[in-house]
């Protein structure tokens, strides 16, 4: 334990003394949820969203009231189905139908928005009404991005922060130094992933605050088990960093291989977009990676408030690449290059 | 006579048509400092590397106080490598820190630096001191579990001469504990100071072995008189001694010193830039070699 602490305490000093490396693990994140945060972002837009069943492209304010409503957009919409979707979705506040005589209009009876709304339209003009309620929870697409981003950065820092740092001390000779010493593989790899678990998890955890106070962030599910989540991916990741560093003695060989890893994983495990879409085959492929699981289980504890016995699968998963990668790389670690 | 610390028996190394190591037996007694001496690539690090254990032998037996060299003894060894990088960002002090956290029963800290003389570098970066503190901070952590067995390879290369011989005081001060030191060195000056056996080796065969003294006595009965180039040119012919023409030099070697100056007198030649020096070890390794020891 001594020595592990050691070892630990020694990798956690290089990691905050090395401030490029350290800049960019939080650069990088911060950088991009402010630039999606500005895209985003609702300031300056219009307050609501109303679609209106049209076939014209363009909307005649004078055929009701309700149109001259401020802060709203009105927005044309000619197929029925497809808006309504939207409106099951939060996308629409509220979608109206002027016929002849009457008045149609859909509403998501969970929508602040569109219940606001709805007061209005009830609020004006005196045609007769037809309210149909619709159901559906609202998804952000950043709602959905943000674990995708965190994940990616947890990958990156995982993978090439103990990768390259391994094998670039196995090309100059610190490793061995090491080795002639009493400190085991064992207790020297798994000093690697501790440090480097607790450094990514309080990354993590801080950019994730910083997304629920700045992104008014969906988080239905335990917070707990998220961390725990978050914990497990990256131990895996950690791992699987370890296991392609365990033998390799060139930093080039070792970026290629990290490089190989790692763009797959970005577009294979749904960081950006949902594979739903996909060929089945890519989504089986993509069931290899220890992100894949690790984004579906937060993201099921994010935006659905899954619990424990809704993601164990995944957990599982997870814990179990973590122990056949660490121990894979203990049996293929060297210390020296031949 | 107390039992060797080291047997060694049969010992070869190969990497794959390679052969490092050709089959090597030697003994290493308790408390002296054994030479390695031999050109690059000879097979000196590699079978200091297979006493520590760094590397496992392909064929033949390295027994330690008597039993086979296995994990426990290298908690015993103090190992100082040709060429070692530390973790980055640590200080000096950081790293006899994180080293003494290791060893389950390290030397005091205060203890290696002064024996190291570490004080007023302990909190500079490692990455940023001279190669006599580097040298320092090293040995100090080959010490810090306070090793019955120092190997030191090739601690001193590179060194400028101040830095050199301060690093030989601290050497001869462990000298002194009565540890067992194996040193493999290029400067055979530093192996004559130091080492109280010497094993001379070439393509991983130990082509001599015995003190420093033993060894020039067995090969050498001369010695040799320098004179320049400039002096001596075209005015050596028919000297009924060994001249050998070395550059800026001429060497004449010889058993009479008397009656090689008297020849030289009557040559009318100037001695005022005579030179009279005995064998060294590098006469020794150039005669059993045939190599420039740094070549």
């Amino acid at each position: 334990m001594r020595r592990f602490l050691a070892v630990m305490h020694a990798r956690n000093i290089e990691f905050l003394r090395d401030r490029s490396s350290l800049g960019w693990n939080v650069a990088f994140p911060v950088l991009l949820i402010f630039g999606l945060w500005a895209m985003f972002a609702d300031g300056g837009r219009p307050l609501y969203k109303a679609g209106v069943l049209t076939t014209a492209t363009k909307i005649e304010k004078s055929i009701h009231p309700f149109l001259d409503t401020r802060y709203t957009q009105f927005i044309p919409y000619a197929d029925r189905q497809a808006a309504i979707d939207l409106v099951s979705g939060h996308e629409l506040d509220i979608l109206v139908e002027f016929g002849p005589g009457r008045t149609r209009y859909w509403v998501n009876t969970t929508s602040p928005k569109g219940y606001a709304l709805e007061r209005f339209l009830l609020a004006t003009g005196d045609d007769p009404k037809e309210a149909v309620p619709v159901v559906g929870t609202r998804t952000r697409y950043i709602d959905w991005l943000i674990p995708g981003i965190l994940g990616m950065n947890m990958m990156f820092s995982c993978l090439f922060g103990i990768g390259y740092v391994v094998v670039r001390y196995r090309k100059n000779g610190y490793l061995k130094r090491l080795h002639a010493t009493p400190l085991t593989a064992f207790e020297y790899l798994s000093a690697q992933v501790v440090s480097r678990l607790g450094l990514v998890l309080t990354i993590t955890t801080v950019l994730f605050l910083a997304c629920v106070w700045l992104l008014d962030l969906r988080m239905l599910g335990s917070g707990l088990l998220l961390l725990l989540t978050a914990a497990l991916g990256s131990t895996a990741l950690i791992a699987l960093g370890l296991t392609v560093a365990a033998r390799v003695a060139s930093e080039e060989l070792a970026g290629g291989l990290l490089n190989l890893i790692t763009w797959p994983m970005m577009l294979m495990s749904g960081v950006w977009f949902s594979m739903e879409g996909t060929s089945v085959l890519f989504q089986k492929v993509a069931l290899i990676f220890p992100l894949t699981h690790a984004l579906t289980a937060a993201r099921a504890v994010m935006l659905d408030g899954a619990g424990l016995a809704d993601i164990w699968v995944e957990l599982v998963v997870l814990a179990g690449m973590s122990a056949g990668l660490m121990l894979l790389s203990a049996a293929l670690f060297r210390w020296k290059t031949d | 006579m107390s039992e060797p610390v080291f047997q060694v028996r049969g010992l070869t190394k190969r990497y794959g048509d390679v052969v490092a190591v050709a089959g090597v037996d030697f003994d290493v007694p308790e408390g002296i400092c054994l030479g390695l001496l031999g050109p690059n690539g000879a097979g000196k690090t590699t079978t200091v590397e297979m006493l520590e254990g760094i590397q496992q032998p392909s064929t033949g037996e390295i027994l330690y106080r008597g039993t086979p060299l296995d994990r426990r003894a290298r908690t015993r060894f103090g190992i100082q490598f040709q060429s070692t990088v530390l973790q980055d960002y640590l200080s000096v002090g950081e790293c006899l820190d994180l080293f003494r956290g290791l060893y389950p029963a390290p030397l005091p800290r205060e203890r290696l630096i002064e024996l190291c003389e570490l004080g007023e570098i302990l909190d500079r970066d490692n990455r940023k001191l001279s190669g006599g503190q580097k040298q320092r901070l090293l040995l100090a952590l080959a010490l810090l579990n306070d090793p019955q067995v120092l190997f030191l390879d090739e601690p001193t290369t590179g060194l400028d001469p101040q830095a050199r011989r301060n690093f030989w005081r601290l050497i001869e001060d462990i000298k002194r504990e009565r540890k067992t030191l194996v040193l493999t060195t290029h400067y055979m000056e530093e192996a004559y100071r130091l080492c109280d056996r010497i094993l001379i080796v070439d393509h991983g065969r130990i082509i001599a072995e015995g003190t420093p003294d033993e060894l020039l006595a067995a090969h050498f009965r001369d010695v040799i008189l320098e004179l320049p180039q400039s002096v001596a040119a075209g005015r050596l012919e028919g000297l009924s001694m060994q001249v050998l023409d070395c550059g800026d030099n001429v060497e004449i070697s010889t058993d009479d010193v008397d009656a090689t100056i008297r020849e030289l007198v009557g040559r009318d030649i100037p001695l005022n830039q005579l030179a009279i020096r005995p064998r060294t070890l590098e006469d020794l390794f150039l005669e059993l070699t045939g190599k420039e020891l740094r070549g």
